[in-house]
């Protein structure tokens, strides 16, 4: 597949979204809503349930199925009061020491006035900021769209794990070739050169593990399940200095091949 | 020159109206800039010596990372770190090596960050500032990379960290390796800080996309200079995601202190000394 059919069926319609994966995967999922702050963001699910025996936080950033779903939920961008909702259960995981699981889908953060007024960008430099810190195991999945700042605000963590049809970047290729080549339709070139398919960004270091799509939904979600449980139980038994310090050198190394200067 | 112009000219012979008027002082157009917000001219020399502020309308014009230093650390204090990290083609992505080469070739050279140590009122620092003109400021793995070693080293020295944003966001040509220097220079902003140490970020024309997605609103104090442009999305994505014209002063450094996201608008004339007041302020808790 081309970087650009990856992309076609990162966004298909009907590809599973974060409350498929949150259905199948954690039992007893209780929603939780709000930031506290301004308001409840549909774009963004967040909550409380079972993977196995181990109660966990999780978060989803949702697209939704059908139109009057997908309007609902913003098409899966969410505004400031999104991040801050998932900050607010993240902090809340960390006081009770439950792991975070993470699901990303969105095309991107929203662009408007509101969001704009309320701090898109600080919303996101602060989760940014507080997941480098939590000390609980957070692993983030990326299964449809990574799109730039308003998925990595959510994917700073212990490991970023992405499902073989997924695509991660910086900007859209479509935004890229009209930025670049003044020609939207270059879109295909732009996809190949910014290396957006899991398997371009597994080899240059940006995620964990590449999840395997080709048995269908039920076989992913169930390889999910073990993979996601296995690594919790790993990373609880760290202490948190070390869970920590491990999250911010996974970090510190992308992009740091540079001669020690000074 | 407009007198005259409604005369018929009666023949061919009358010719061509002679004006006796010697021609007023030219001036060579590089010596003066106009204001962009006030139409007026400027001279250049006038104009630096106002620190680049605009001496009728106040408005702020973008200078260079090394203008930048000059202006506010003492003389003679500061000194470069880390002067030999520059941008790559990681990804060997078209064309990106010729637009860096052609980057590198205008005035401010091949600056992307200015990092280092100095003097301000005294107060010994760590200071940023990027640098507008270099491919509009974008970040990639080479700013990532500074920041984040100047932060670290910040934390080692227990010295606060003053740092000028100006940038268009993340550098598109280096891909994913450009986003996740948000996440690293956030993670070292956090180490920073949690060793009780000040971080105070100056927001510059323009302080957009990633940048301001990490660093820039990541800041113990965030101050803005009077009219710079300031958001996540640039106002021409959102116009084109709305399908309306943007309210005027949308964005602006004034708009943001209105809704609560900086500290102060700091004018470039008293910036040092607002800076070296605020460093004083913590001098304290450096030990």
């Amino acid at each position: 597949m081309t970087a650009y059919e990856r992309l076609q069926a990162a966004r298909a319609n009907g590809r599973a979204t974060a409350q498929n994966y949150i259905g199948r995967l954690f039992q007893n999922f209780t929603e939780l809503h709000g930031d506290r702050r301004y308001g409840d963001d549909r774009a963004v699910i967040t909550g409380i349930g079972l993977l196995g025996r181990l109660p966990v936080t999780v978060v989803g950033i949702e697209k939704g199925h059908g139109t009057k779903e997908k309007i609902a939920r913003n098409f899966g961008s969410a505004h400031p009061e999104g991040y801050r909702k998932a900050l607010r259960q993240m902090k809340l995981a960390e006081k009770f020491g439950r792991p975070v699981i993470c699901f990303v889908d969105t095309s991107g953060a929203y662009c408007g006035i509101g969001a704009e007024e309320r701090g898109q960008g600080q919303a996101i430099a602060e989760n940014l900021m507080e997941m480098m810190g939590l000390r609980v195991p957070v692993v983030s999945i990326l299964i449809g769209e990574g799109g730039s700042g308003g998925a990595l605000a959510l994917s700073v963590a212990d490991e970023v794990w992405m499902l073989e049809n997924a695509v991660y970047s910086v900007i859209s290729p479509e935004g890229c070739a009209s930025i670049l080549w003044k020609d939207p339709k270059r879109v295909g070139e732009a996809a190949e050169d910014l290396k957006i398919t899991a398997q371009d960004l597994f080899s240059l270091g940006v995620v964990e593990r590449v999840i395997p799509e080709g048995l269908g939904f039920s076989k992913t979600c169930a390889f999910l399940k073990i993979q996601l449980i296995r690594t919790l139980n790993r990373n609880r038994k760290l202490p948190a200095e070390e869970l920590v310090s491990r999250r911010y050198q996974r970090f510190r190394r992308i992009g740091s091949d540079f001669p020690s200067c000074n | 020159m407009i007198r005259g112009i409604f005369r018929h000219p009666k023949n061919e012979l009358e010719g061509e109206i002679k004006w006796n008027r010697t021609p007023g002082p030219s001036v060579p157009e590089e010596m003066c800039v106009t204001c962009p917000s006030c139409r007026k001219m400027l001279f250049r020399d006038a104009l630096a010596e106002n620190s680049d502020v605009c001496p009728r309308c106040g408005w702020h014009f973008q200078i260079s990372a090394r203008r930048r230093v000059a202006l506010i650390a003492d003389e003679g204090t500061f000194q470069e770190r880390d002067a030999d990290i520059a941008s790559r083609n990681l990804l060997g992505f078209p064309g990106y090596d010729e637009k860096l080469r052609r980057a590198r070739r205008t005035e401010s050279g091949s600056d992307e960050v200015v990092c280092g140590t100095c003097r301000i009122g005294g107060c010994p620092c760590c200071l940023f500032a990027m640098e507008p003109a270099f491919m509009m400021g974008s970040m990639g793995t080479a700013v990532g990379e500074k920041i984040t070693r100047l932060f670290e080293f910040a934390e080692k020295s227990r010295l606060p960290v003053v740092g000028f944003t100006a940038s268009g966001g993340a550098r598109m040509q280096e891909g994913i390796l450009a986003l996740m220097q948000m996440a690293k220079t956030s993670g070292a902003v956090r180490r920073h800080s949690d060793a009780g140490l000040l971080y105070v970020a100056v927001l510059t024309n323009p302080t957009t996309g990633g940048v301001t997605a990490s660093f820039a609103m990541e800041a113990d104090i965030i101050l803005a200079e009077p009219g710079a442009l300031i958001g996540f999305a640039g106002p021409r994505v959102i116009e084109q995601t709305m399908r309306q014209k943007l309210p005027q002063g949308f964005q602006s450094a004034e708009f943001l202190l209105e809704k609560g996201f900086v500290d102060r608008i700091s004018n470039r004339k008293t910036q040092k000394a607002l800076l070296s007041r605020l460093l004083e302020f913590h001098a304290g808790c450096t030990k």
